[in-house]
């Protein structure tokens, strides 16, 4: 998701401005344009109605996150230890089982959708 | 079996290992759908993988049939996980058999629902915020949330991956501890998995079943206010008469203080929603799932199949997951997120320097009316207050039946410090005994 993050910095940048702008009870509003900025990067299309709904439900929702503004800086220290093993090969899925679920394959492959 | 309460999504079975000696032998057992099952579809309860059928099956369902078990069938949910009532899922609503204008709980409600109808001896669901304890609390059964790290998740179909553990429900306390005898251990499928004879202080040939002995003398129980206040006051009522029991039978209580928990809901959605935002992006249409027919190129071809494919809950998460995470935000939920669950770990760390397990009501309300809090998600959210501090600390806990209030079942959960299974399930065996 990488190639539309750059061309949208600027989007997000004014998101935040606003956010600090008004601080208050409406801190977290969310109007129809983010909704449908943040359904383009999670590549979920949506159609007018469930874009307003999310728009009103988002407020009441990133409201109740604005709790966490409270939380101490706290020490995240955990005893976490990387999982290893040896580089070998072992058995998985053959290519049919791999790609027995998929909707279209070519030749053994995938057959994904147009580039562009 | 009389009524239908829409508990499996698929009734299919897989023979047990014909060794009777096996530990399950003889017992059934039915499977939420977001567990991976050989040549049996597996659909998180979504119109995404309404047609996905595995080719591999998940540890802890080779590790059922190796123990005897026969697989029944594989359980409504809500989709993906995603849900506190199963109503979320692509495939319908599940009833509960306590009361089938209600709901059975979620995210496993249909696990819960079957074992509380009798259709099947034990059921696997899985816990991510209280997915395995809500529905066992709404339906009047036994569920089991283990330790982070101590049950395989190869084949569970990630929607958090740091929160989620597959847990079982049962009838009774043994059962669901005989369940996890068998399906506890670790699995070099799985990097998170521990083998207890590595952890400190963890017994690696504990039996979970032996411990549901019903032996509550000398337990010392913690009674957190901050888990009790808001909740329903009936629930209450049923819930402190169940610890009173407890002590009857010579256990100890002490109120103690986990002001970290006030924060945990916020910081679980936060966590979960980031989580599964990046887990389900996954869902292309292109190697698994199912694809729209669009003219467009990938990016179109990939939003319309995902805005198909998905329903209400799962696009809602997924956009505040992608939110919480994008540029300008990150900091001001998702670190401070972390800083909550650290607290949350540390507040029950210090708790347990004083008190064997932790008591308080599993669901702070009753069961809700079928459609009473689909259109309000936040309120669905907040039902979560008691289960989720559990997932961002890592721990155990049951959910035991404490009793009814209004002809509703009500449930007692019991937290215990990290690997204390053999601890939760000998003090929820005495809660049962009580009862």
């Amino acid at each position: 998701m990488s190639d539309t993050s750059e061309s949208t910095g600027d989007a997000e940048r004014d998101v935040v401005d606003d956010a600090d702008s008004s601080a208050g009870s409406d801190a977290s509003a969310v109007d129809a344009e983010e909704v449908r900025h943040v359904a383009d990067l999670a590549r979920v299309r949506l159609d007018d109605d469930e874009v307003a709904e999310f728009a009103d439900q988002f407020g009441d929702i990133l409201d109740y996150f604005e709790a966490l503004d409270e939380v101490p800086e706290t020490d995240r220290e955990e005893e976490l230890v990387n999982v290893m093993r040896p580089d070998q090969v072992e058995d998985g899925l053959t290519q049919g089982e791999a790609l027995s679920n998929a909707e279209e394959t070519e030749d053994g492959f995938f057959v994904g959708p147009k580039v562009s | 079996m009389a009524a239908d309460h829409n508990a499996f999504i698929t009734e299919e079975a897989i023979e047990g290992d014909d060794d009777a000696e096996g530990p399950l032998a003889g017992t059934t057992v039915a499977v939420k759908d977001n567990i991976s099952t050989e040549g049996i579809r597996t659909t998180c309860g979504s119109e995404m993988l309404a047609d996905y059928v595995p080719p591999y099956s998940a540890t802890v369902v080779d590790r059922l049939t190796d123990a005897g078990a026969t697989i029944v069938g594989k359980t409504n949910m809500d989709e993906f996980g995603m849900g506190t009532t199963t109503e979320t899922s692509a495939f319908g609503p599940t009833k509960n058999p306590a009361d089938p204008e209600r709901v059975p709980g979620g995210s496993s409600g249909g696990s819960a629902a079957a074992v509380a109808a009798g259709e099947t001896d034990v059921a696997l669901g899985s816990d991510t915020g209280g997915s395995v304890r809500c529905p066992a609390a709404f339906c009047g059964v036994v569920g089991i949330k283990p330790t982070y790290g101590l049950v395989s998740r190869y084949g569970l179909v990630a929607y958090a991956n740091s929160l989620e553990q597959i847990g079982p429900i049962a009838g009774t306390v043994e059962e669901a501890a005989a369940a996890l005898d068998v399906i506890a251990g670790p699995d070099p499928h799985d990097g998170t998995t521990r083998d207890l004879a590595d952890v400190e202080g963890a017994d690696p040939d504990a039996s979970y079943a032996a411990a549901a002995d019903g032996d509550a003398d000398g337990l010392t129980v913690g009674v957190p206010t901050e888990l009790f206040d808001g909740a329903d006051e009936r629930v209450v009522e049923t819930v402190e008469a169940a610890i009173a029991d407890l002590e009857a039978q010579g256990a100890e209580t002490i109120e103690i203080s986990l002001p970290s928990v006030e924060h945990a809901v916020q910081a679980y959605y936060v966590i979960a929603m980031a989580e599964a935002s990046s887990n389900l992006a996954r869902f292309d249409g292109v190697r698994y799932g199912n694809r729209a027919e669009s003219d467009g190129n990938w990016n179109e071809s990939f939003a319309e199949t995902r805005d198909e494919g998905f329903g209400a809950e799962v696009k809602r998460r997924i956009l505040l997951g992608t939110y919480a995470l994008s540029a300008g935000y990150h900091d001001k939920y998702y670190e401070k997120a972390q800083d909550a669950r650290a607290w949350v770990r540390q507040d029950f760390e210090d708790a347990f320097a004083d008190v064997d397990v932790i008591a308080s009501p599993t669901m702070p309300v009753l069961p809700f009316e079928l459609g009473e809090s689909l259109d309000d998600p936040l309120r669905m959210y907040l039902a979560d207050a008691n289960t989720t501090p559990v997932n961002l600390a890592n721990l155990p806990a049951i959910s035991v039946p404490a009793g009814e209030a209004d002809g509703l079942p009500v449930g007692l959960q019991l937290v215990g410090p990290k690997f204390g299974e053999e601890t939760i399930v000998r003090a929820a065996s005495a809660v049962e005994d009580a009862s």
